[in-house]
This record gives C-alpha cells, sequence and structure tokens, in this order.
C-alpha cells in the first residue's frame, strides 16, 4: 500500500457523504493509521453538490489543503457525473467508485477519457434491500474500503460493528441492516 | 491582586494602581469632600424643627445626619447645596443662604 | 495514560472544556463555532460538568454575561467566530481592562462582506488590540493544548487577562484527524481550582468593578494593564514548559521549524503552518536552506524573541490571513518589519495576504511563495512588496 492516500467523495447534500468520509477516517483510525476526514463547506442544501475529502497515511498528516490529485474517487450520485469534473486530476493508478445500476459501459462515456480502473456498485438496490430505505452512504464506504484494500474485510466489518453499536444504542434495529449493507456491498462492488 | 486603595490619588503611579481599577471596600465615597462643590449652604433652624426626618432620606448625599430618632447639624464636608432639603421640609426650618459656603 | 483519539477541532476543544469543567459558560452559536457550545451542552445535559450554561439572545450578551460571571468569582468560558466576535468588540474591551481571565474559544472565519462562512483570520485581527491575549494552532491538537493551557496563563497573578484560543474555522475545527488527550484527572490537577483573591460574591467583603475613570488615571490604568499583557510572554512560556511535562509536547510563543540555518524563511500562522512545513521539506531536499516560523502567542506579540529567531534570514515572506485594508502591508507584516526594524535587521522581505474567505492554501501556492523569493534573489528587486495569493488577476 503506499504511504499516502488521497481520497474525493462527490456526493449532494444529505446523501451522507460528509459522513461516509468521517465513517473512513475512524475505521482507518482503528487500524492505527493516521487520517484526515473533512468536508469542502459552503451554504450548501440538500441536493447540492458537496466535496468531502479523506487522507489516510502511516505518517502523521500535517498538509491542510483539499485534494486535486487524488488516488481514489468515489461518486455516492451518478447524476453528478454529467455536471462534477469527478475524474479532474484523478491519478491514473487510481480508481473511481460509482454508485449507479447501469452497466460500465454506458459509465465509462461519461468519464472524459479516465484510463484508470473503474468500479460499479448499485448501492440503491443494496440499501433499499438491507434498509429497506436509501441510504447510500455505508455501501459506498464499503465499496472504498474494498477497492483501496486499507484494511480486512473482517477487520473492517468488526470495527464498523463497534462504531454502529455506538451510533444507533438506542435504535439497535438499525444495526443488522447497516450491516448487511456493508457486507452485500463488499460482495457486489465490481 | 492589588486592591490597596489607600495609594489611590491624584498623584497615583499606575504601579499603585488597582487591579482593573477595582475598588475594594465599602463607603469610600465618604473620602471625597463633595461639600467643595456647594455654592449655596442649607442653615438648619432647630427650633422650626418637628424632627419629622422628612429631611433625611430625601438628601442625595446623606449629609442630614440622623441619631436615635432625631437629626442633627448638616454635614457640610459632603453637602452639594442642592435645597432639596429645604423643600422637603413642612416647617420652613431649612432655609438656603444664596451664595454662602 | 495518554488517549489516542481521532476528533475534530471543534470536539477537540469541547472536550478540553469539558477537563476543564468551567463555572460558567454564556454562549450564543454562529458557525462555524456552533459545535462547541453545542458538544458542551450535552456534557452539561449528561451531568460530565458542573457548569451552568446560559443561554443567551447575542454574542454582546454572551460577553457582557462572561464579565458578570468572571467578575462574580467563576471561572468563565465562551465561543464564537466572526461577526459574533464583532459584535461582542465593546465589550472585549471592557473584560480585558476590568482583568478578568475569560477564555474564549475563537473559530477563525471571515468577517462579512462579501457574507462568507469560510476560514479567515480577519475576525482575530479585528480584535487584535483589544487587550486579550491570543493564541493560534495549527491543528486539532494544538487546538486541544492551548485550551489546556489557557486559564494557566490568564489566571496567572501576574496577567490577569482574558485569553483568545483560536483555530482555522472548517480546516481545523470540521476535520477529523488524530489526537491525543490527555487523563481527565491529569488536566484537572494542571489547570487546578480558579481561586481569585477578591471577586463580587466574596463573602464579607465589598469590590466595585469598572468604576469611571477620570483624565487623571487613564493613562496609568493603560499602562497597568499593558504590563499585564507583556506579563503574559514569559507566563506563556512557563506554562508551556510545564504543559509539556504532562503531555511530552512542549509549546513556546511560536514554533521554529528547520530554522536553524535558514535563509529562505516563511512567517505564517494557523493550518497553513502544516502545508507550509511540507514545502519546507521539499526544499530541503533539493538542498535549499528554507525554514518556517510559526506563530502562536500573537498578543503580547513576541516582538523582540520573533527578531532574534529571523536574525539570519536574507530573504522574508510574512503570510497574513486577513485584508487590514492598511494598503500596503497586513498586520502581521507590519509588527514582523517593525520587530526587525528595532534590531537594524534588514532581509528583502515581501509580505502577502492569502486564504481569505476560505480560499485553499495548498502545497503549491505555499511553494510559488518561496519561488517569489529566489527571484527576488536573482534579481535583487523586490517589485510589490504587498502581494496577494491565489488571486485571479
Amino acid at each position: 500500500m503506499k504511504n499516502l492516500i488521497e481520497i474525493r467523495w462527490h456526493g449532494r447534500g444529505g446523501q451522507g457523504a460528509k459522513t461516509a468520509a468521517l465513517l473512513l477516517a475512524d475505521v482507518a483510525f482503528g487500524t492505527g493509521m493516521y487520517v484526515q476526514g473533512f468536508p469542502e463547506y459552503g451554504p450548501e442544501r440538500m441536493g447540492a453538490p458537496i466535496t468531502a475529502y479523506n487522507r489516510l497515511s502511516a505518517n502523521p498528516i500535517r498538509v491542510h489543503s483539499n485534494i486535486y490529485e487524488p488516488d481514489y474517487v468515489v461518486v455516492v450520485d451518478e447524476t453528478l457525473l454529467d455536471s462534477v469534473g469527478v475524474t479532474d486530476g484523478l491519478k491514473e493508478d487510481g480508481a473511481i467508485v460509482i454508485n449507479t445500476a447501469k452497466p460500465k459501459e454506458e459509465i465509462i462515456p461519461k468519464l472524459k477519457g479516465y484510463q484508470g480502473r473503474v468500479y460499479t456498485i448499485d448501492a440503491r438496490k443494496i440499501s433499499i434491500e438491507a434498509l429497506g430505505k436509501y441510504f447510500p452512504n455505508s455501501p459506498m464506504l464499503a465499496a472504498i474500503v474494498k477497492v483501496t484494500g486499507i484494511m480486512d474485510e473482517e477487520d473492517f466489518l468488526e470495527s464498523m460493528r463497534k462504531s454502529y453499536n455506538h451510533k444507533f444504542a438506542s435504535r439497535p434495529e438499525v444495526i443488522e441492516g447497516n450491516m448487511k449493507a456493508l457486507f452485500l456491498a463488499l460482495e457486489e462492488v465490481q | 491582586m492589588a486592591s490597596d486603595i489607600t495609594r489611590l490619588g491624584v498623584d497615583v503611579k499606575w504601579q499603585d494602581l488597582t487591579l482593573g481599577c477595582t475598588i475594594v471596600g465599602r463607603g469610600t465615597s465618604e473620602s471625597f469632600n463633595t461639600g467643595e462643590w456647594r455654592t449655596d449652604t442649607p442653615l438648619f433652624i432647630l427650633e422650626k424643627c418637628k424632627q419629622c426626618l422628612l429631611c433625611a432620606p430625601a438628601c442625595p448625599d446623606s449629609a442630614i445626619p440622623v441619631e436615635n430618632g432625631k437629626r442633627g447639624e448638616f454635614d457640610l464636608d459632603h453637602c452639594k447645596g442642592c435645597g432639596i432639603c429645604e423643600k422637603a421640609c413642612p416647617f420652613d426650618a431649612i432655609k438656603m443662604l444664596k451664595g454662602e459656603r | 495514560m495518554a488517549i489516542k483519539e481521532r476528533l475534530s477541532g471543534n470536539e477537540a476543544v469541547a472536550n478540553a472544556m469539558r477537563q476543564i469543567n468551567p463555572d460558567v459558560m454564556p454562549a450564543y452559536p454562529i458557525t462555524p463555532s456552533t459545535e462547541i457550545p453545542q458538544y458542551f451542552t450535552t456534557f452539561v445535559s449528561n451531568g460530565q460538568v458542573d457548569t451552568v450554561f446560559v443561554p443567551v439572545e447575542s454574542e454582546h450578551s454572551a460577553m457582557s454575561a462572561c464579565i458578570g460571571s468572571e467578575a462574580a468569582g467563576a471561572r468563565t468560558i465562551t465561543a464564537t467566530s466572526s461577526a459574533g466576535l464583532a459584535l461582542m468588540w465593546e465589550v472585549l474591551n471592557v473584560a480585558a481592562s476590568d482583568r478578568l481571565p475569560i477564555c474564549l474559544a475563537l473559530v477563525n472565519r471571515a468577517l462579512s462582506g462579501p457574507i462568507n462562512i469560510n476560514c479567515d483570520h480577519s475576525d482575530a485581527m479585528g480584535a487584535r488590540n483589544t487587550g486579550w491575549i491570543q493564541l493560534f494552532a495549527e491543528n486539532n491538537q494544538e487546538a486541544y493544548d492551548n485550551m489546556i493551557q489557557a486559564y494557566r496563563i490568564a489566571e496567572h497573578p501576574d496577567v490577569m487577562l482574558p485569553i483568545m484560543v483560536c483555530q482555522d474555522g472548517f480546516i481545523t475545527s470540521h476535520a477529523v484527524e488524530n489526537i491525543t488527550l490527555l487523563e481527565d484527572q491529569i488536566v484537572k490537577d494542571f489547570v487546578g481550582e480558579y481561586e481569585p483573591e477578591h471577586y463580587l460574591l466574596k463573602d464579607g467583603e465589598s469590590i466595585a468593578y469598572g468604576p469611571y475613570a477620570v483624565t487623571n488615571y487613564v493613562m496609568e490604568a493603560r499602562r497597568a494593564q499593558m504590563e499585564g499583557l507583556r506579563n503574559a510572554k514569559q507566563v506563556c512560556i512557563d506554562i508551556g514548559k510545564e504543559y509539556g511535562q504532562i503531555s511530552g509536547r512542549e509549546y513556546g510563543l511560536f514554533e521554529e521549524y528547520r530554522m536553524e540555518d535558514a535563509e529562505y524563511a516563511m512567517v505564517i500562522m494557523g493550518s497553513a503552518a502544516g502545508t507550509a512545513k511540507d514545502v519546507v521539506d521539499a526544499l530541503r531536499d533539493k538542498g535549499i536552506k528554507a525554514g518556517i516560523l510559526k506563530i502562536r502567542l500573537f498578543r503580547p506579540f513576541p516582538a523582540e524573541e520573533i527578531a532574534e529567531a529571523l536574525k539570519g534570514v536574507k530573504y522574508l515572506a510574512i503570510m497574513d490571513r486577513t485584508e487590514d485594508f492598511e494598503t500596503n502591508c497586513g498586520p502581521l507584516g507590519a509588527e514582523i518589519k517593525s520587530a526587525l526594524f528595532n534590531k537594524n535587521l534588514r532581509p528583502l522581505t515581501l509580505n502577502y495576504c492569502y486564504g481569505l474567505g476560505g480560499r485553499d492554501v495548498t502545497v503549491e501556492s505555499l511553494t510559488s511563495v518561496f519561488e517569489d523569493l529566489f527571484e527576488v534573489e536573482k534579481t535583487g528587486d523586490l517589485g510589490e512588496v504587498y502581494r496577494y495569493l491565489s488571486v485571479r488577476e
């Protein structure tokens, strides 16, 4: 694994891209890494395009800027492909992970000639199946963990279970659904 | 905390000021002789006084001392000569002497 | 045992406040500092602190309530940003002149206008001459560490002045990063109890705060207040050392990064200093003697010590994250140049306005500042001495 991994998240306000970036920082922290998880803030409201970032490193991180040449990009909402330059600066030896039900052949032409690896995952289908509602961030989090290989999948699931036990202490009924969403996402990202 | 107010006065050095100009202690206005400001002076006419004590609480400078239920002579160290006591007295027992200190 | 955590800057500061357990917190929310009172009121509701939280109707009221509370003898804390600090301005001066060691967590955000919620230092710089002590932080760790040291500096008998603990809005306040926390008991022992000698609610004693001062007293009052602020410098050094003993992280007036033989130096404060360190490392790898001086204590301004630290520097860049409308320089630029002038030092100096309203500060943009210094060296010509970084023109 590289010494420093930089990830850029594209989503829409309300979809949980920021939360997913913070959760990724959380689980990576659990493996002993140095982490940064931060959103780009503005007066955004639900539906507006938002960006969030992660730096994950074996060494302390001092840089406090946005990420312009990411190793990985996560697109939480495929409708952004038409309006946002999601592949801008994305390294060719990196990868992009897109939430879509469409086959890759339909998606790749929208990526402005990006030559690196392209992964897709139908987070909507997974979320509806596991949770009965559309919360794309858990499946997308699992997908990027798998694609980056920053940690062992078992360790990831265990860490997330702890995190959910804490986060949903008052609503334990949603924990299994979220765990199922992660499990399915790890299986289905391709 | 510098709180000694005994060195405060018009010649005080910055080193001797209290912290934040705070004033620790009570009743410190007594040491300021506002009687210096007076241009008219009240005259207390003892024989007309019924000791009704309406004058004392009317005085803005607490310059009418009351002891054992009776008022005494004016405290001219603090009386500014405003004349409120003259108006408050129903028995003409206080007369303002105009232009006198 | 140190506690390894990952927290945002706001979470870090709120946790430091929890460990300090102040007596009173009057606060009014404003982005990006809102989370601090938000987290803190959770601690209040959960009984994790004994603090009385006072919701108020404005920041002017918040600081006024702080003054009343602190004068009454209660250790008092608040938090704000941007326009909130501006609304406090009148009473900030009163807090300092009354010598009340209030602590304010400032999450730096641009002042309007144009209205903007992102980071620059215009709020703190607008309040730099109100008599408050000002500490700046590079990251969540420093924001936490500064907060724990704050009362020890402010309440020191030689100081007795309010203190502002600053961090960069969103860039550090909302970024989750690794952090090492101290145990609650260690913080409690380090901070200690607040036991002022005199205060409004002291049994059997009367005290008046904020009396009118006629012309005869005002210069003496200001001179005495300035002495307290001047004393804060040594106290800041002493407390920074003592903090090093309990945490392993010692603090001074400023941080010198690879300055030992630096010929090219950048003076900077806040989160961009971390980015600048990566720039310096890359330059050093090329054999270029570059260094960073990161300001921690901005008020009182450690002019002599900074001049001493910069005495070997030939080419200097001073970075101001505010537009002061002086038109020739920013506040840090003016003060560093004044410090150098007093010591007869004349490095070739450029002053930059950068990062306004959250304008991103990158390795590339800060590298370009050093490249400008190389150009000055090559041509011997300073050109425009006050420049804008990363502005479209």
